[in-house]
């Protein structure tokens, strides 16, 4: 499988070698940024920051040289499905934009609808009625029977 | 005696109705989990952390006890009937119990798996039982170096020596170390990594962490994948599920082998669970009378690595309880758990609270008890669970994923930041990192400093007290020793 393409994987292992190289970056630049005088201390907040920096960059620095030099073996990750990504991603965003107004139970009815639907699933009646009973039956256990508060919406005010 | 006394009086606790129903709730949930591919242990307990605001403490880690072992239990049925082992301790299982499952054996092999994790957790719970005290007497000499040095020889072996590949893995534990430094640095006030984000000025939550590593990040990969995936097929149990005689007499020794390979090997500052199951197959291959039969499912070959994976599942606690050193991602979680508790694990744990602990030990030996009662009879609502389709499944992990990371303070910035480490797992799946060190460096980071500062605070900033002290130095050495040896191997036999 991982020699499928060889080419195209090499590139794509580097890349993700690049990517933590780019990690390593950040966390510099946020360290330097930390505020460091006002209170004494022995071992100020910036060293265990240098220390996972420098150790974040050195592994990145090994992975992309590992990637320039063919890649290492993985999932050749095959064809991307992405029109399961795209209904998965448009039910998370919808539950992200949704649950603070609309409420949880509208919000994540959506998202297992969408969900389902990312996996194969060709019943959106069916999925609405089992994810709408499984979000009802969720929001009455944990935020009114346990006290575990997951916010308020249009349907949760009429409980 | 004094163990044995104090073991009486745990069970005394254990056996209280209320938390047996929490042992009862916690085995049959995790038999659940276990069962069910795309949830663990770790992830479970996650989502239940919540919970902790809500019972006591014995109660909440009796529980989180039982589900660890009930996933155990669980995640065997399906690497027998489905071939899809749900973690990777759990493949050796696959290779020979699927294989017997293909042949009518289904119900052998799952007797085989159950009644041999029943001996090696009753065994691995013997050994917690009479090695914890023993363990925290040694473990009061150590002073804030010698954690320092114990905590640096875990981080190597838990991402370095064990897994795939070092790189992968200590890119993985420095990427959770960062994550556990975000927010305010309890000792000097300074907010750290917090991108002007007021959200993130208090830490980022290791639940959401956890959710979406293992919940979110999988779901993306496993959609991701939809075009390659083979619709994996439930094997029906046909046989019986009680064993002939000579299965009894080709399983006991297995069984017995595979604990006492399994929990030395757990309780080690290392941990890991594919180390002992993969040297108990090699180990069963070796002494079988009929070699040949392994591959095509020998009995022997699901006997040993099942029960080597629950004695080392037992043992991972012995460094979990007595030290405060979590090796694995479910023990890490317990650990957040213990500080969600204020209680801080390690050496003074067992004086401190020793009815929890102990308490919490006599519940492991009656969730076993629970768990071989409960695990056969039921094998039926567990074939019933395999079958549960997919669309729903991932639908319904995604809706408690949002339970679990809204209701911490129903912020949208937490839900965002959960699909960001989502997003991040699928990448870490997608080029083989493993996850787990992600979970022990978010929140061994925080304490190692911690160590480290007192360390420095005690010898007035000289570094060299790490290598004066000979139990620092032993440590650092053979942290360095972990982290080298293999690479010098390596190079040896390239050359």
């Amino acid at each position: 499988m991982a020699e499928q393409k060889p080419q195209a994987q090499a590139w794509q292992d580097t890349a993700v070698g690049l990517g933590v190289l780019a990690m390593a970056g950040i966390v510099v630049w946020q360290t330097i940024i930390i505020p460091e005088n006002a209170i004494y201390a022995r071992v100020g907040p910036k060293v265990f920051p240098w220390l996972s920096a420098g150790l974040l960059g050195i592994m990145g620095a090994l992975l992309t040289i590992a990637g320039l030099r063919g890649g290492w073996e993985h999932d050749s990750g095959g064809d991307t499905d992405w029109q399961s990504l795209g209904w998965l991603g448009l039910g998370l965003i919808l539950n992200a934009i949704l649950i603070p107004y609309a409420g949880f139970i509208i919000a994540c009815t959506l998202l297992f609808l969408c969900t389902a639907r990312a996996f194969g699933s060709r019943q959106p009646l069916r999925d609405a009625a089992i994810g709408f009973s499984l979000c009802f039956v969720a929001y009455v256990g944990f935020d009114r029977v346990l006290g575990y508060k997951i916010g308020s919406g249009l349907i949760e005010r009429l409980l | 005696m004094e163990t044995l006394n104090l073991l009486a009086q745990g069970f005394a606790i254990a056996l209280t109705p209320v938390n047996l129903m929490w042992c009862f709730v916690g085995v049959f949930v995790g038999t659940a989990i276990g069962v069910l591919p795309g949830i663990g242990p770790a992830l479970t307990i996650a989502l239940l952390l919540p919970l902790t605001y809500k019972v006591d403490a014995t109660a909440a880690f009796i529980l989180f006890a039982g589900i660890y072992y009930g996933a155990m239990y669980g995640g065997s049925t399906t690497s027998i009937l489905l071939n899809t082992p749900g973690e990777s301790a759990t493949i050796v299982t696959a290779m020979e119990g699927h294989q017997m499952a293909k042949r009518g054996r289904a119900g052998a092999a799952l007797s085989t798996a159950a009644i041999g994790s029943f001996v090696a957790g009753t065994i691995g719970t013997i050994g917690i039982t009479f090695l914890a005290e023993p363990v925290v007497k040694f473990a009061l000499q150590f002073g804030p170096a010698d954690y320092f040095s114990l905590m640096m020889l875990a981080f190597v072996t838990v991402s370095a020596v064990l897994g795939t590949s070092a790189i992968r893995g200590l890119t993985a534990l420095a990427v959770g170390i960062v994550l556990g430094m975000i927010g305010i640095d309890l000792q000097t006030g300074q907010p750290r990594f917090w991108f002007g984000v007021p959200e993130l000025s208090d830490g980022i939550n290791v639940i959401v962490v956890a959710v979406g590593l293992f919940a979110v990040g999988e779901t993306i990969y496993l959609a991701s994948q939809r075009k390659s995936a083979t619709p994996a097929e439930v094997i029906e149990v046909k046989d019986s599920i009680w064993m002939s005689r000579e299965d009894w007499s080709r399983s006991w020794k297995p069984w017995l082998r595979g604990s006492l390979i399994g929990f030395p090997i757990g309780a080690m500052p290392a941990g890991g669970s594919e180390v002992p199951t993969f040297l108990s197959y090699y180990l069963e291959k070796k002494l079988a009378k009929h070699p040949e039969e392994f591959g095509s499912g020998a009995i022997e070959g699901v006997a040993g690595p099942e029960a080597a994976n629950n004695a080392s599942a037992a043992g991972v606690l012995v460094p979990m309880l007595a030290l405060g050193l979590p090796t694995s991602a479910t023990a890490a979680m317990m650990l957040s758990a213990f500080q969600s508790y204020g209680i801080t694990p390690g050496p003074q744990l067992l004086s401190s609270q020793p009815m929890l602990v102990w308490g919490l030990i006599a519940s492991l030996y009656i969730g076993n008890v629970m768990l071989l009662v409960l695990n056969l009879p039921l094998v039926a609502l567990w074939v019933k669970m395999l079958k549960i389709p997919e669309p729903l499944l991932y639908g319904g992990i995604l809706v408690f994923a949002t339970i679990g990371t809204y209701g911490i303070s129903q912020s949208v910035v937490d839900l965002l930041l959960l699909y960001i480490i989502g997003i991040m797992g699928y990448f870490m799946r997608r080029f083989d990192f493993p996850t787990a060190p992600v979970i022990i460096g978010m929140i061994l980071g925080p304490l190692a400093e911690q160590n480290f500062r007192q360390a420095m605070t005690i010898s007035q900033g000289d570094m060299t007290v790490l290598l004066t002290r000979p139990l620092s130095a032993t440590l650092l050495a053979l942290a360095a020793i972990a982290l080298l040896a293999p690479m010098v191997l390596r190079w040896r036999s390239a050359r």
